[in-house]
């Protein structure tokens, strides 16, 4: 009897919704419209970011950056006339709390521009509702080459400031290679996380066709403790380096069991490992190790310098990479705001993805036709709980094939 | 061969902390016949009460062999005495009711503990506490040095000590257990708590002693622990929490000794199948033991079966 | 009225109510704000998952912690269906209908495939009373989101993204609707007699010769279900099917929902979702106290009320004329003494 009534019901409903129309697109974009010409003399900036759980400092720092480009700008007047405002949103670390939170920046608080998400997934999570709400969104640090491409389609709306993986990882893997001189290296990703199986496949790929042989690839859970049984495992393989590409929480203790089980090789790493508590944590096992990065706070370059002291002076702290992105963000989104003819979302968008040659904090910055950036990456060792700069790697044109562009919507 | 040796090594020094954790957990159901679901957290208050001590007398700093034991002692005691207090304000009002409620409750607890912790620090109170979300770092509370190596094996100075102080700890609940009063007495209240009562045995009060001797010897796992992997967060205490309970059903819930050989059975275990087949599915091997546990020998390695009489 | 063509009318009577409602709602929809309509599915979601979880937990007095695992299930079935034709659609059928009918076919099939998986994960595992089985649904739950997070196929740790946005509040009141008569009917039935007998006294009822481990098991596959239905509407809403959304914390906050409305109460079960999802939304200023407040509200709800808000009697008992009972009212059994759950 159930069955049956179960499946009349559905053959009910779907008379009924075979009525309907398309819903989604079609309600919020009449009421999009209106207001991103913005409420007043306020423009609202929107920030997506985890300020609590396990990656906090990703958010905070974020935060810290876009409020310091947000202050210098009204400092010199706003954008058009207007100010800007900046509103921030925790999601916890959580995709759906970010897709939520995305929504009510753009329905609620009438966002002209969305800022997020630092991890990848969160970012996708974020997509879909800048597309829909035709609000631009620009990430300041997801890797991930699926944030501003949904399959081989460039998404209209979103954006980021920095490189992308198959980037990141092709960098350190021909560092290991060409000036490490390592000929086997072992990987050890975290599985659950998106960025982490990225960065090691792209790794992986490039220092297998370098000549170079992975000797193995082991995985872990964030949030694990022990991670022994996966390194013994690897150090009865002998590896020269080992490879790990997650983030900075689980790296630090990752480096110190390493170390305890007597490995003295080389880690090295992606910008995940970007953080003080890193160093915090993770102590004088880091030494001789290596990552990735966006940038260097030791740069000697002026505007760099410019930026590490008025952030100092502001926060008490030396600004991190997530900073330094959450800045030039925040940088990037004024400006187009200004160039744009209005401050409507098409018209904001169209400037963005017109952005040419911006002196950023973490590079020049000209975003292609897949709306990424296409931005050399730096090298940072570490030695004596700090890291230093050692090399700068520039965009190679063999790094990734250029997406065919879409049609802009 | 090597390999293999240092899997031992390390699942020993693994499984030395499930045992501790397990202890609370078999000897409260023992007494109780509920599984205190909030055991995992109490043991992750104990590290963060480690912290807390060791910040307080500087051991991180300067670290001393009497600054360690009286962190770990003063982790133990406060996390015996939240231990007591759980029991009188969650679990004693509900000893007549359903099992339901009583378990539903030490869920309620757990999640308490957890958010709890992750709160943003109260402003006025000296010490950060809530620590908050984000991750901290444990202090070195011994200076130690490199590890040893034994023919290719390599063993940290700290999963030693951390060893010895374990099989003391375990040795001192034997002790406990089997030849004082308060054992006999606690012996007594897991076999039949009514009859217990009616032999003049002062039940509640054995009771709480009971929540206070587990809930001090997972703050001690939790001191070792967090020395090994000197990471602490609100959330560190789910896992190795669960994982310590199916140690405990692994030896036979409600059997000291069970719990013992139980959780060094399921670190090794888990050391063993993360290292030699494939590791990202390391939490779930646990669940996978407890799961076959319970279908082929329900009552553990150490239990008896129980037979229900209606 | 027990011929063909006069139950057929009967049959087509009862459902003018619903139709009626649907066919308002349907208009309703392009006229709500798009946060209230994410509110609105967000509860019909959660009702769906609270009143399932109460067949198992309230109906039949086990306790599962592993509701999210199946969530899962039916969402990347779901989703993965979706995908599949994302692109394509019928020939002989306007784009939008098209649309519409693969989802109805992904949302029956998640609920197959979730059933299937219930009825899995149900077998060894309801053989193992209260506690047990509640580390075991729990232990389950994290093996199947272990799963889903290496395995390629399913889109490994990132999970599946792009999904078409199918869920509106048409299909939400549908399932909603769906699972309350399913429990209702469910209740009232002989199955649903196992089940209260069960919950009361499992030996006794085995005793009686009712076959315990069958009618548990069964429970726990529609339960299982109408969980996966849950997981794919939500997944069609968000766009997204992560393994992360499905963990632990989820099953605990359909067990608080449960359990705050009356297990064994689906009205209760109702109220409670549509009470705590609102109200989450209401201090989503207050986020990082959230869980706090729900463990607080546990415990001391098992300490002051532990029956919940309607403890095992249902809204419309209100309603009822009042009818002698046909058997004497068993002794000592929920609110009101009356053994059969809602009739």
């Amino acid at each position: 009897m159930r069955p049956t009534r179960a499946l009349a019901l559905f053959a009910a409903a779907l008379s009924l919704a075979a009525c309907e129309k398309k819903q989604s697109p079609q309600a919020p974009q009449a009421a999009a419209a209106a207001p991103t010409a913005s409420v007043g003399d306020v423009i609202v900036l929107g920030h997506v970011g985890s300020l609590t759980g396990n990656e906090a400092t990703f958010g905070d720092s974020t935060d810290k950056g876009l409020q310091l480009a947000i202050e210098e700008a009204n400092a010199r007047g706003g954008v058009k006339g207007k100010r800007l405002e900046l509103k921030r949103y925790d999601d916890q670390g959580k995709p759906e709390e970010a897709a939520v939170a995305a929504t009510r920046l753009v329905v609620n608080d009438r966002a002209s521009i969305l800022v997020g998400e630092v991890a990848s997934r969160r970012s996708l999570a974020m997509a879909p509702i800048a597309d829909e709400h035709k609000v631009p969104m620009i990430s300041p640090a997801s890797t991930n080459p699926k944030v501003t491409m949904d399959g081989d389609r460039v998404r209209p709306y979103v954006f980021r400031v920095c490189f992308i993986d198959p980037f990141q990882g092709t960098v350190m893997a021909r560092f290991a290679r060409e000036t490490l001189k390592l000929s086997r290296v072992a990987v050890l990703r975290d599985v659950g996380n998106d960025y982490s199986v990225g960065l090691a496949d792209y790794f992986l790929t490039k220092f297998k066709e370098l000549g170079g042989t992975i000797v193995d690839d082991q995985s872990y859970k964030a949030g694990d403790q022990d991670f022994k049984a996966q390194l013994t495992a690897m150090k009865g393989k002998k590896p020269e380096g080992i490879y790990v590409p997650g983030y900075y929480t689980d790296v630090a203790l990752i480096a110190r069991q390493a170390r305890e089980l007597g490995l003295r090789q080389p880690l090295m790493g992606g910008d995940g490992w970007d953080s003080a508590k890193l160093f915090e944590i993770g102590g004088r096992a880091l030494d001789g190790c290596y990552y990735s990065n966006h940038y260097s706070p030791d740069d000697p370059s002026p505007r760099i310098q410019e930026f590490v002291g008025r952030y100092k002076a502001k926060f008490g702290a030396v600004p991190d990479t997530m900073a330094a992105l959450g800045f030039d963000a925040g940088l990037i989104a004024v400006d187009a705001m200004t160039r744009a003819t209005d401050l409507s979302g098409p018209a904001i968008r169209d400037a963005i993805a017109a952005t040419k040659d911006y002196p950023g904090v973490t590079g020049v910055i000209t975003l292609d036709a897949a709306h990424n950036a296409a931005k050399p990456a730096v090298v940072l060792a570490i030695q004596n709980g700090a890291a230093r700069w050692v090399a700068t790697v520039a965009p190679d044109a063999s790094a990734a094939p250029a997406p065919v562009p879409a049609p802009a919507k | 061969m090597t390999e293999l040796l240092q899997h031992l090594v390390n699942g020993l020094s693994l499984g030395t902390i499930y045992a501790l954790i397990a202890l609370g957990y078999t000897m409260v159901y023992g007494v109780l016949k509920l599984i205190n679901f909030a055991h995992g957290d109490v043991y992750m208050a104990g590290g963060f009460a480690g912290y807390y001590v060791a910040g307080a007398i500087g051991a991180g700093d300067r670290p001393s062999v009497l600054k360690a034991v009286v962190v770990t002692l003063g982790a133990m005691i406060l996390s015996g005495l939240l231990g007591l207090a759980i029991e009188r304000a969650a679990y004693r009002p509900l000893r007549a009711s359903p099992r339901l409620t009583a378990l539903i409750t030490a869920i309620g607890v757990s999640f308490l503990l957890e958010y709890g912790f992750q709160l943003q620090p109260i402003a006025w109170l000296g010490v950060p506490f809530p620590p908050g979300p984000s991750p901290r770092f444990f202090p070195d509370l011994l200076e130690l040095g490199p590890p040893f190596e034994l023919a290719g094996v390599s063993v940290s100075k700290i999963d030693v000590i951390g060893f010895a102080v374990a099989i003391l700890l375990m040795l001192g609940l034997q002790f406990i257990v089997y030849r004082t009063r308060l054992g006999k007495a606690m012996r007594a209240v897991s076999f039949d708590p009514r009859v217990a009562g009616l032999m003049g045995i002062p039940v509640d009060r054995v009771i709480a002693w009971t929540f206070f001797l587990g809930s001090a010897l997972a703050a001690a796992a939790a001191i070792i622990s967090a020395s090994r992997m000197p990471r602490i967060d609100p959330l560190f205490g789910l896992m190795p929490g669960l994982k310590a309970f199916v140690a405990a059903v692994l030896g036979g819930i409600g059997s000291v000794p069970g719990a013992m050989a139980g959780g060094l059975l399921l670190g090794l275990t888990e050391e063993y199948v993360a290292g030699y087949t494939v590791s990202s599915f390391r939490d779930a091997i646990a669940f996978t033991v407890l799961i076959l546990v319970l279908l082929v020998r329900p009552q553990g390695l150490f239990g008896r079966t129980t037979v229900e009489k209606v | 009225m027990t011929t063909a063509p006069g139950r057929a009318a009967g049959v087509l009577l009862g459902f003018l109510p619903f139709a009626v409602a649907l066919a308002a709602l349907a208009v309703l929809q392009p006229l709500l704000p798009p946060t209230a309509t994410i509110v609105l599915i967000n509860v019909g979601v959660n009702v769906v998952l609270a009143v399932s979880l109460n067949v198992v937990n309230g109906f039949t007095g086990q306790f599962s912690l592993g509701h999210a695992g199946f969530m899962a299930v039916g969402a990347y079935t779901s989703a993965k269906i979706t995908l599949a034709f994302a692109d394509v659609q019928l020939a002989f059928l306007p784009e939008a209908v098209s649309d519409q009918l693969v989802f109805a076919v992904a949302l029956a099939a998640s609920m197959a495939v979730t059933g299937l998986a219930g009825f899995v994960v149900g077998m060894p595992s309801l053989r193992l009373r209260g506690d047990y089985l509640a580390i075991v649904t729990l232990g389950f739950g994290e093996i199947i989101r272990s799963i889903i997070e290496n395995v390629a196929w399913l889109g490994g740790a990132l999970g599946l993204s792009g999904l078409p946005r199918r869920t509106n509040v048409v299909w939400i009141g549908i399932s909603a609707v769906a699972t309350v008569i399913m429990a209702r009917r469910l209740a009232g039935s002989t199955q649903g007699r196992a089940l209260f007998a069960i919950r009361e006294d499992e030996v006794a009822a085995e005793a009686m010769g009712v076959d315990t481990t069958g009618y548990k098991v069964r429970a726990f596959a529609i339960s299982a279900a109408y969980a996966g239905l849950a997981g794919a509407l939500s997944a069609h809403l968000i766009q997204l099917a992560t393994p992360g959304s499905y963990g632990f914390i989820r099953s605990m906050e359909v067990v608080v929902m449960v359990v705050l409305g009356g297990l064994g109460s689906i009205t209760g079960s109702v109220i409670a979702a549509a009470l705590l999802t609102i109200s989450l939304e209401g201090l989503r200023g207050f986020q990082e106290y959230r869980m706090v407040v729900y463990a607080l509200l546990l415990v001391v709800l098992m300490l002051t009320r532990p029956q919940g808000i309607l403890g095992s009697r249902e809204l419309w008992d209100l309603w009822r004329r009042p009818r002698p009972p046909a058997n004497p009212p068993l002794a000592s059994t929920g609110e009101d003494g009356n053994g059969e759950g809602a009739a």
